[in-house]
């Protein structure tokens, strides 16, 4: 078997006191693409943030295993050395620090001391990542997203994404925001990740995104569970005839998670 | 109290240690007119800080300094400050009173430029200092310690470009406070005349941890019609050094007087920085920085004066306090009657890494002018947990993370330093105290 896998099993999440995840159970392999989709509010961000330990999430059940690791034990930044790589929906704005400093930072704390990435190299290859995202280059002299665009931030997500080539890359509604034509360049860029070993968890309330990226496998979320899995057909399905059918069919009245 | 004590030196002592230093007489009857004063003035009050009990009053007041053969003499601590890239051409250190080290471009030399330790000019310049000698920036009676100051002054240095002379490689000063116990009444003087432009940068540093010692400085910064200046600072006094730095500027029609000081003091300070901008179209940036650390408390009042019709004033100070230090930070924009069209903006930021620290930013503004714009913003936080977890998402430990974003909250000021030696030196400094 190539590559990574995660195993999310039976998670529970809450924030502020609030259960939002109700038992989500979930497992991706390397090499496979996974789409998990769902009307809003109905916990697919909050299953993102809790994989990669956002600090207002709180497991209250269940676990998260990477190759039989217990993820909830490690630190963010460990679950980042462990070879996961979240693309946020609304990544900081950090003053300051240049998004090329940030980016040689994250690269070299994944390294071993002593086997930092050069600087010609690290330029070679930003430059590189860049072009295939169509960014401007003076980018990397800027501070970290700060003053960046909705769609700035989205490719400089997927130009980290790109250069820490994380075993399991987790896009948390990366196409929002984002026109067709920028759209088609991240999708490019994330399609270029595709191999046997790299993993892949999409979160998206659209279609549209897999129209580019094809996913191996669809999940649709409502009410903090995952309710049903399938193929890329049921995407299609969903595109067409929306999630009403689904509801109907388990007979849920409201998708959205219940907060008493 | 120490206001109470009576001053351990006489008129005799100062009639004497100005005639040992072959001072011009309007120097020594400005000191004895200022010792007279000494007890008759209050000390300065800064805003919100009590500074009664600092020790103002004890220390030693004489202390010779060898002259450096070579600047490799110096201490490695102060060589990593020396300007590389200039090859040290325009560099005066002053070793406790005396003159270390001097060097000026031949060319700028021939200009009539000079850069040269107080002593000397006053023997060379006589009434080229007079002229400017706390006369238009500082007064001599504007408190107890201004006063002390004029009629102790041992050090400094004297900068001056002539009329229409451009100097670009910037201008250098070393104060190094070797004796751990002798006090630094230090007295600058930069005048840039009607459109010339200079760019000077100035390090104060001691080593002295237990030994009780002063600093009172005085920095007067002329900018005449057209001119400007860019002044860029690293104060770093050792724990033992209490303290009071004035630096003023004064700026005249279409002059600009950009400050960026690196306030990285480790005793209890008081500083004060206020620019006025007299003449029409003036301009003046203030950019300070302070890492605040272990008990020290510090006061830090940045002013820029409106006089002069749109007249441009725009402050920023950014303060990391840390342990158990606290700092005021006093943002003062000061528009009068008749400065139409002017802009005053003051933004002060403070970052708390510890429990125990106190920081308080205050944005002031004062308007007797109604057609201004103006703007203050301000505030004082930990930082940012949202941030951090974005950083370490990437893999980059919370220290890291922690130290990237003070580096980062720091940096627009940093970044002003002219001396790309110094800029580095500043971070360097940074990081030695906030880790």
């Amino acid at each position: 078997m190539a590559g990574s896998t995660l195993e999310i099993k039976d998670l529970h999440v809450s924030i502020e006191g609030g259960e939002i995840l109700k038992g989500v159970n979930l497992t991706i392999k390397g090499g496979e693409f996974h789409a998990v989709m769902g009307p809003n509010g109905t916990g697919k961000s909050t299953l993102a943030s809790a994989i990669m330990g956002h600090p207002k999430y709180e497991v209250t059940k269940g676990s998260i295993l990477l190759d039989g690791e217990d993820v909830l034990e490690m630190e963010v930044d460990e679950r980042a050395k462990a070879g996961l790589f979240l693309a946020m929906q609304y990544p900081s704005e950090i003053s300051g620090v240049t998004n090329s400093d940030f980016l040689r930072s994250s690269i070299n704390a994944q390294r071993e001391e002593g086997d930092e990435i050069s600087l010609m190299k690290f330029i070679k290859e930003m430059d590189k990542s860049m072009d295939e995202l169509e960014m401007d280059k003076n980018m990397a002299q800027r501070y970290l997203n700060e003053g960046f665009s909705g769609g700035e931030k989205k490719r400089n997500e997927i130009l980290q994404l790109m250069m820490l080539k994380p075993a399991i890359g987790i896009l948390d509604e990366i196409d929002s925001g984002l026109d067709i034509d920028a759209l088609k360049v991240v999708a490019k860029g994330i399609n270029s990740l595709r191999n046997e070993t790299f993993g892949c968890l999409m979160i998206t309330h659209y279609q549209r995104l897999l129209d580019y990226i094809t996913p191996d496998y669809v999940h649709v979320m409502m009410k903090g569970r995952v309710v049903k899995s399938g193929g890329p057909e049921l995407a299609q399905r969903l595109e067409a005839e929306g999630y009403d059918w689904i509801k109907k069919e388990l007979g849920i009245e409201d998708a959205t998670v219940e907060n008493a | 109290m120490t206001v109470d004590t009576k001053l351990p030196y006489e008129k005799e002592y100062i009639s004497n240690y100005s005639a040992d230093r072959n001072e011009p007489e309007w120097m020594k009857s400005l000191r004895l007119r200022a010792l007279e004063l000494v007890d008759t003035l209050p000390m300065p009050k800064p805003e919100k800080t009590n500074i009664t009990k600092w020790n103002f009053d004890k220390f030693k007041h004489q202390s010779e300094g060898k002259k450096l053969d070579s600047l490799n003499d110096l201490p490695e601590d102060i060589q990593v400050f020396l300007d590389k890239e200039n090859k040290n051409s325009n560099l005066v250190i002053q070793r406790n009173q005396s003159l270390a080290y001097q060097s000026l471009d031949n060319s700028l030399q021939e200009k009539g430029v000079i850069l040269t330790d107080l002593s000397t000019a006053l023997e060379k310049h006589s009434e080229l200092v007079q002229r400017y000698y706390m006369k238009d920036a500082v007064a001599i009676d504007e408190n107890r310690l201004t006063a002390l100051h004029t009629a102790l002054m041992n050090g400094g240095l004297f900068v001056y470009v002539p009329k229409n002379v451009v100097v670009e490689e910037p201008l250098q000063a070393i104060f190094w406070q070797e004796d751990p116990e002798v006090a630094t009444f230090n007295h600058v003087i930069v005048v840039a005349e009607e459109n010339s432009s200079l760019t000077y940068v100035e390090n104060y540093i001691s080593h002295n941890e237990q030994e009780e010692a002063v600093a009172n400085i005085v920095t007067e910064v002329i900018a005449m019609d057209n001119a400007s200046i860019s002044f860029g600072a690293v104060d770093n006094f050792a724990k033992g050094t209490t303290v009071y730095v004035n630096r003023r500027g004064v700026a005249y029609r279409d002059a600009s007087i950009d400050w960026a000081l690196g306030q990285m003091n480790d005793g209890n300070t008081a500083s004060e920085n206020i620019t006025h901008l007299i003449g029409d179209n003036s301009h003046s940036e203030a950019k300070t920085v302070t890492v605040g650390r272990g008990d020290q408390s510090q006061n830090f009042t940045a002013k820029i004066v409106h006089f002069g019709k749109q007249s441009e004033g725009y402050i920023l100070q950014h303060g990391v306090m840390k342990d158990n230090a606290s700092s005021i930070f006093n943002g003062i924009g000061k528009i009068e009657h008749g400065a139409a069209k002017s802009n005053a903006e003051q933004e002060s930021r403070v970052l708390m890494l510890s429990k125990g620290a106190r920081g308080d930013a205050n944005p002031i503004l004062l308007i007797d002018e109604d057609d201004v714009t103006a703007g203050h913003a301000a505030s004082v936080g930990r930082v940012d947990p949202i941030q951090l977890y974005y950083l370490m998402s990437r893999g980059i430990s919370q220290k890291e993370a922690e130290r990237l974003i003070i580096h980062g909250f720091l940096a627009p000021v940093v970044n002003e330093i002219p001396i790309t030696a110094v800029r580095e030196q500043l971070t360097q400094v940074i990081e030695g105290k906030v880790y």
